[in-house]
């Protein structure tokens, strides 16, 4: 472990932007933050689904036209990658014990869920906007 | 700091502690967490689906009607369950209360009752409404 070598450099330049440096509390608070969001929305979000389930494709792109859903669905999914990235970057901190194997697993969460919200903000803009 | 070796308690899941309610659930929490992470990528593939066009959600809706498809509804379904429950579990621990061993256990116990119950409905909605699209 590169972490357990005597070094002169100091233990906090080290630990910034690997794991917690003084931003600990900032990544609790937002995963509740996005938790609650979600907890809140799935049930809307659960109805949408299977009232979708069944319906054609017209049906479909009216149903996510109305913009009450088009917000809804882009808070759900906001706060979806969001939280998925908070939830992923903890799993990958407290099992994955190779450090460049860890940082490269990060930063493909990262990229991952970032395209995610990208591409679906894209999306919903476009069912919004060119209905 | 101290360079010398510390002793650590062995992990929650493998062949020093038996099973309990509590461990188990704690890492079907992060399991379930990861499988919906997966997941949150089909929802987001169904709107730009949306998005495309008639033939794009064609497309996307033979997926969904394959039995691919219907595996990815039967986890999906059961992980977004048992995270939303266990994590309103987390929620009243963060407000301070059920800490005791009763509250875990009873509070354990009400999760999974609650998850089967919602999968099973999610379930029979998702398979008796399928196949229309």
């Amino acid at each position: 472990m590169s972490l357990l070598k005597p070094s002169l450099r100091d233990p906090l330049a080290r630990v910034r932007g690997v794991g917690s440096a003084r931003h600990g509390t900032e990544h609790f608070i937002l995963q509740r933050i996005s938790a609650v969001i979600l907890a809140l929305l799935t049930p809307w979000l659960l109805w949408l689904l299977i009232t979708l389930i069944p319906a054609d494709y017209a049906t479909v792109r009216a149903t996510l036209s109305n913009p009450i859903h088009a917000i809804l669905l882009l808070s759900f999914l906001m706060a979806l990658f969001w939280h998925s990235r908070l939830g992923l970057q903890v799993v990958i901190e407290d099992y994955v014990h190779h450090h460049g194997l860890g940082i490269f697993a990060q930063i493909l969460v990262l990229f991952c869920c970032s395209l995610g919200a990208l591409v679906s903000l894209l999306a919903i803009s476009r069912i919004l906007f060119a209905a | 700091m101290s360079q010398r070796e510390r002793p650590l308690s062995p992990f929650m899941i493998g062949p020093y502690y038996r099973p309990q309610i509590t461990s188990v659930m704690s890492i079907l929490h992060r399991i379930t967490g990861v499988v919906l992470s997966v997941g949150a990528f089909f929802l987001t593939a169904w709107l730009a689906a949306v998005s495309l066009g008639p033939e794009a959600y064609a497309v996307f809706a033979s997926y969904a009607d394959s039995l691919i498809g219907k595996i990815v509804w039967a986890g999906v379904s059961f992980s977004l369950m048992y995270h939303l429950f266990n994590g309103l579990r987390h929620l009243v621990w963060d407000l301070g209360h059920g800490f005791s061993m009763q509250g875990l256990y009873r509070g354990g116990w009400i999760v999974i009752g609650l998850t089967t119950l919602c999968t099973l409905l999610l379930w029979f909605f998702g398979f008796s409404a399928g196949g229309a699209a």
